[in-house]
């Protein structure tokens, strides 16, 4: 399946901080075709650091990633969770990204220079909100589902509480219903990581060179997170790079450091510092409830169905988030199944152990679209 | 007398014959309900009953490799334990609140009892009889933990954790106030009128 990213400008979009953006650019890909009825639409809704290109193979020309598989490659395709012989898939980079769609590395129409910091703090209800115009754009008025993990599965949900009538299905996989502490934690230590690299100079390093140092640290926490204790000690263990005895050195003892420092270098390659403040800070005001706590509240209206999943080895999201979702939509009388898959692979479970998830996906697309059908 | 189930044919799939059970409760639901099953397993009983009658369906199971054989069929089923599971659910959520085959695995039968009949406007509540004449038999004249056909595990590693007769279930009932409506009772599929506690292998009550 080779792919392109395509792309759809808007005139403007108006913020939930209250400014509004003029214009706006989004990038997206599609796979499958849309049917007749256009009922067979499926938004994919990607993580902090995804993309537009979820599947599939880039074609040549396709800036530097010709021949590069999606990052959601194993579930999205011919025969795979989200069959493309059978569903019409989208998947759109999301709101204040680096990747095509417009953010902090835009071009400010006011000035003819990259935003910077003039890039207005945007939210995850903003990326929904994008990703409504665009829908609206491709005439979808009915998707069968958004499905998303992580920072994805915030952006499913919330298109669950802010367009139930516009979603038959959602499926949240690892992720929660507002940031806690020790996400936000997490995520400060990344952006301090950047803004601490002097080569960061308040944003303002489009013509210079970039905070590569700051960004690859912050990359480096992120990864620590993403796996867990268990697979780090069978992926690396205590295993020593290219070398026989220790170096009595600060270079690279560990395979893990070696792996750590490639996964950061690789990152500034492909990231904008500035993107990474600004998504990690849409994150991280994410709450459902608008503060008030009460999600019930908030799931009132839904008359979505939901598949919740998580993942038993994963700490940064862990399955309790995912239950607290789940508890709320059964005292609502929601519509929900929900499954904490064993996995040992941590928060990167949902992108790469993906067997099971693969089996819950399928039988709950397929029986939502018979329900739509029967409908 | 015993009589056989009345056979309703293109209505029963071979799948629901495994359990008879399934068969009385598959009758018992009328069309249209909201159903919770706890303990709904792989969901076979839910996805016919969404199938064939129409139903609201909705599951519990513990067990996520069931969980997942049951979503995968389609099943809006949630991984979680009966036990505290039903405190979420608003009162009468449900038109029915099935628990087959599970009451003797619940660490406290009467409150998952008195749950269900919150949650749900009735209940129906299967279970193996523990006074059948086997086990009566097995335990009489061995002198050990009764193993049959009902029964099948050893004594260290059964799940179930409580042991009723049909006669300790009906005492229940009239002891805590639980209306039975209906009594079916089972040996293999044939329906059983007569000593239902030393015949009948499987009880199905409905409640409510």
């Amino acid at each position: 399946m080779i792919v392109e990213t395509k792309s759809a400008q808007f005139d403007s979009i108006a913020l939930e901080g209250g400014t509004t953006l003029t214009p706006v650019e989004v990038a997206y890909e599609t796979y499958g075709t849309l049917n007749q009825a256009r009922s067979n639409a499926i938004l994919i809704t990607h993580a902090f650091t995804g993309d537009a290109h979820a599947a599939g193979v880039a074609a040549a020309g396709m800036s530097n990633d010709t021949g590069k598989p999606g990052w959601w490659d194993n579930m999205i395709g011919p025969g795979k969770a989200f069959d493309t012989d059978r569903y019409f898939v989208i998947c759109s980079n999301v709101l204040g990204g680096c990747q095509g769609t417009t953010g902090p590395s835009s071009i400010n129409p006011a000035t003819g220079r990259p935003y910077a910091l003039a890039f207005p703090v945007i939210t995850i209800r903003d990326m929904v909100r994008l990703q409504k115009m665009l829908i609206d754009r491709l005439g979808i008025e009915r998707l069968l589902c958004v499905a998303g993990g992580s920072m994805g599965g915030m952006q499913s949900l919330e298109w669950a509480v802010s367009y139930p009538e516009v979603v038959r299905c959602v499926i949240p996989i690892a992720t929660t219903w507002r940031h806690s502490a020790q996400q936000i934690a997490f995520n400060e230590v990344g952006r301090q990581a950047i803004m601490a690299d002097p080569n960061w100079s308040g944003g303002e390093y489009y013509d210079k060179e970039p905070p590569g140092r700051g960004l690859a640290v912050a990359r480096m926490v992120g990864h620590i997170t993403y796996m867990s204790d268990e697979s780090m000690r069978e992926k690396f263990g205590r295993k020593l790079r290219a070398k026989e005895k220790f170096g009595f050195d600060f270079g690279v003892d560990f395979e893990v450091e070696s792996y750590l420092r490639y996964r950061g270098n690789q990152f500034v390659g492909r990231f904008d510092a500035n993107s990474y403040l600004y998504i990690t800070k849409a994150e991280d005001y994410f709450d459902l409830t608008n503060g008030t706590g009460r999600l019930a509240d908030a799931f009132q209206t839904v008359e979505t169905r939901f598949l919740v999943i998580s993942f038993t080895s994963d700490w940064l999201y862990p399955s309790y988030q995912s239950q607290e979702i789940v508890r709320v939509l059964r005292r609502v009388n929601g519509d929900v199944a929900y499954c904490d898959l064993q996995s040992n692979y941590g928060h990167d479970a949902f992108l790469v152990d993906v067997a099971e998830q693969t089996e819950l996906v399928r039988g709950f697309l397929d029986s939502t679209a018979r329900m739509a059908v029967a409908a | 007398m015993a009589h056989a189930a009345p056979a309703r044919t293109g209505i029963h799939p071979v799948n629901l014959t495994r359990r008879p059970d399934f068969y009385v409760i598959g009758e018992i639901i009328p069309p249209g309900s909201r159903v919770l099953d706890l303990g709904c397993g792989e969901g076979e009983l839910l996805a016919w009953l969404a199938e064939n009658k129409n139903v609201l369906a909705r599951g519990v199971e513990i067990s996520a490799p069931q969980v997942r054989k049951a979503i995968a069929r389609g099943v809006s089923a949630y991984q979680g334990d009966i036990d505290e599971g039903l405190a979420d659910y608003p009162d009468k959520a449900f038109d029915y609140v099935i628990l087959s085959q599970t009451l003797q695995e619940t660490r406290s039968p009467l409150h998952v009892l008195r749950e269900m009949l919150r949650v749900g406007r009735r209940a129906i509540v299967s279970f193996p009889n523990f006074g059948h004449w086997k086990v009566r038999a097995a335990m009489l004249f061995t002198g050990q933990a009764p193993k049959t056909e009902l029964f099948p595990y050893d004594w260290y590693n059964s799940p179930n954790i409580h042991f009723l007769s049909i006669n300790d279930f009906e005492d229940l009932c009239r002891e805590h106030g639980f209306p039975i409506e209906k009594r079916y009772f089972l040996a293999g599929s044939t329906r059983i009128t007569v000593m239902p506690n030393l015949l009948g292998q499987t009880a199905v009550f409905l409640l409510g």
